[in-house]
């Protein structure tokens, strides 16, 4: 009679106890400072990603079937130390499945030997540095769904020839592992272009003034400016134009998607124009107008396309959540090598910046082409298509 | 052309620097103690402003004394609880206590403020005004005529009125100066306040240029020191001086030589300056009689 009692609670205990156990999902970005903005955007499409597959059970099948997802964040201050550490911590404390990087190259660029050598999948929803996905390792398991670099940098020249004419174009540039990285790729497609730059120059996240770099381009002949740097450092680069009385068209990275360009740079923040790989703006397919309610009914400040800002955060990590979900569901396991080669198996899927078809395959590890990507610019807060009324 | 620009805007820095190297000297002179965390004086005077005068719309110049009020404030509370506990008994543990409060200001500001840096533009800083040929911003004028100013301030005050001379006293002799009736302690309480409120004018005058969240003042008050030293501690002038020149060089050696080699140089030069002129360029080496 005990023993019939004991197993019969030992069962109602263990089976509530496997459908219970949440798969984690990792989140290191920066959640202060600077980019801090850019990490809640990640963190919302994220989460939208998530609460939509929980509502409709989880995973569907396989082993895990009915498993739900639980995400974990931590912040990196945008530092590569802390990143490294976070990283660690989300992977052998909290024994994330997939770690989900976030807007900073230097971060996720300390990460990758980290989850290489753990062997488990590494996520990037943002940082666009060629070499963090092009790792150089044997066995890779670093994925992205968002802008290259070297793709991002050919995109800039054709933009700057095709919009602007420009003949001569000078390089403003962070100096730091990201500058670095879209160095390489300009020069790269410049010389596919048979093309040199008027000029290379570099400033530092913290500098003030860079009347002086830029003015060496303005001797130099520049006619257009490549701008690659975050959104204070940008903002510093737009004053000092001001300050020079100088108006180049300017042909940025995304970098001042990551805060509040208008309000740090000033009304001259219009004439950037820089790359993005979605906009809330226009019209949208059934996916952009399912998120976008998503995020209206979840998040109270979110009203309209222009509150979803950086929209390109929120549509990154919302269809790289869905992909990592597909992958898990196929994989039927948390095993790391086992999720990896599930991201290759992955067919067609219908997603918010574009239709997936095998978006992964060994050797190919970035979902976004040149094909996916919009220009824009700030018009006062919101950041609409180039060209767009507002 | 180039070497012009950069001497205009590096002189607007180095005043900044000179403005927080003056906060290190008042309160060195006057109790053989510094504020470590001048960096968050300044930031606070930013912060500060902006809230009054953002957030909550009021009119430029009771913002501004009232956040001025506020850092002179907080240089007496730095200097009752991470200062005076110390300094009294003879130990230096003030070093590492006035740079734990620094810290714990640049959290308190983190968690109220926020994470994003905001544009504090003023009206009167935007655009530029011909001079020479060169484009100067309005701000690149105001900063160093008020770093100047504030220093001449301070030098009548401390030769004409009795506080001042009060406060000169107790720089050279504390303890004659306590014999002839002067309230040391309030002395040195005042050479704190005022400490923070030129750290908080400089991240007033920089905020326009620059932008304001709770990290503004970090880099900036580990330069300042470096130019107090420079300057020599006990000299008001000295640091001032030192501070303009440590902004020119950075200026100019970041215009000819790129942004790379900037910290590296102006900091070499630094050790340079000391190795030849240890009591730094203007300080005079104390005697100290056992």
């Amino acid at each position: 009679m005990i023993r019939n009692l004991f197993l019969v609670l030992a069962t109602a205990v263990a089976f509530p106890a496997a459908a219970q156990d949440a798969i984690k999902i990792g989140l290191v970005t920066a959640l202060s400072g600077q980019s801090a903005r850019a990490g809640e955007a990640i963190t919302r499409g994220l989460a939208v990603a998530i609460d939509e597959i929980n509502a409709r059970g989880g995973i569907q099948g396989g082993p895990l079937k009915g498993r739900k997802f639980e995400l974990v964040r931590r912040d990196d201050e945008a530092t590569p130390a802390k990143g490294v550490i976070a990283a660690r911590e989300l992977l052998f404390r909290e024994k994330v499945a997939v770690l989900f990087g976030g807007l900073d190259t230097p971060v996720s660029l300390a990460i990758v030997p980290v989850v290489n050598q753990a062997k488990l999948p590494f996520m990037g929803p943002w940082a666009a540095g060629t070499p963090i996905t092009k790792n150089g390792a044997k066995d890779n398991y670093v994925f992205r769904v968002s802008a290259v670099d070297e793709i991002v940098d050919k995109a800039m020249l054709q933009y700057a020839q095709k919009t602007f004419n420009a003949k001569n174009c000078g390089m403003i540039l962070i100096n730091n592992p990201w500058g670095e990285s879209n160095e390489k790729g300009l020069m790269a497609a410049l010389k596919e272009k048979r093309l040199k730059p008027a000029g290379i120059e570099k400033f530092g996240q913290d500098d003030i003034d860079v009347v002086p770099q830029l003015t060496r381009l303005r001797q130099a002949g520049a006619d257009c400016l490549f701008l690659v740097g975050n959104v204070g450092p940008s903002a510093q680069v737009v004053k000092s134009l001001d300050r020079m009385g100088w108006k180049p068209p300017i042909v940025s990275h995304w970098g001042p998607a990551g805060g509040r360009f208008t309000e740090l740079a000033g009304p001259s923040a219009r004439d950037v124009h820089f790359i993005q790989t979605y906009s809330f703006f226009g019209k949208q397919s059934p996916v952009g107008e399912k998120v976008l309610k998503a995020l209206m009914a979840k998040y109270p400040d979110v009203k309209g396309p222009g509150d979803v800002t950086p929209a390109v955060g929120v549509a990154n990590a919302y269809d790289a959540m869905m992909l990592t979900a597909a992958a898990i569901e196929k994989a039927g396991s948390l095993d790391g090598p086992k999720v990896r080669d599930a991201y290759y198996r992955i067919g067609r899927y219908e997603g918010l910046i574009k239709t997936y078809d095998q978006p992964f395959s060994p050797g190919r590890h970035d979902a976004i082409n040149e094909n996916d990507y919009v220009w824009t610019q700030f018009i006062d807060n919101q950041i609409l298509p180039v060209g767009m009324k507002k | 052309m180039l070497i012009l620009s950069a001497l205009v805007s590096g002189l607007g820095l180095g005043s900044m620097y000179g403005l927080l190297a003056l906060g290190f000297h008042v309160t060195y002179a006057s109790s053989g103690t510094v504020n470590f965390a001048q960096g968050s004086s300044m930031m606070l005077g930013a912060v500060l402003t902006y809230s009054f005068a953002v957030t909550f719309g009021w009119p430029m110049l009771p913002a501004v004394l009232l956040a001025l009020a506020l850092c002179a404030l907080y240089g007496v509370l730095v200097e009752r609880l991470a200062v005076r506990p110390f300094a009294r008994r003879g130990s230096n543990a003030w070093l590492m206590a006035t740079v734990a409060l620094g810290i714990v200001a640049d959290n308190t500001v983190l968690f109220t403020f926020g994470k994003e840096p905001r544009g504090f533009a003023m009206d009167w800083a935007g655009g530029s005004i011909p001079i020479a040929g060169l484009s100067v911003s309005p701000l690149q004028i105001a900063i160093p005529a008020a770093g100047l100013a504030l220093a001449a301030a301070l030098h009548l005050f401390s030769r004409r009125a009795r506080p001042g001379k009060a406060l000169l006293a107790v720089m050279q002799n504390p303890d004659a100066a306590r014999l002839m009736g002067i309230n040391v302690p309030l002395a040195i309480s005042a050479a704190y306040a005022a400490s923070t409120v030129f750290a908080g004018v400089a991240g007033i005058l920089i905020a326009p240029l620059f932008n304001v969240h709770s990290d503004m003042g970090t880099v900036f008050g580990l330069k300042a020191f470096a130019v107090a030293i420079l300057g020599g501690l006990t000299s008001a002038w000295g640091v001032m001086l030192a501070g303009l020149i440590f902004g020119a060089a950075e200026s100019l050696i970041t215009a000819l030589l790129g942004s790379n080699y900037t910290h590296i140089l102006t900091f070499a030069l630094v050790i340079v300056a000391l190795a030849a002129m240890p009591n730094g360029l203007f300080g005079r080496a104390e005697v100290k009689k056992v």
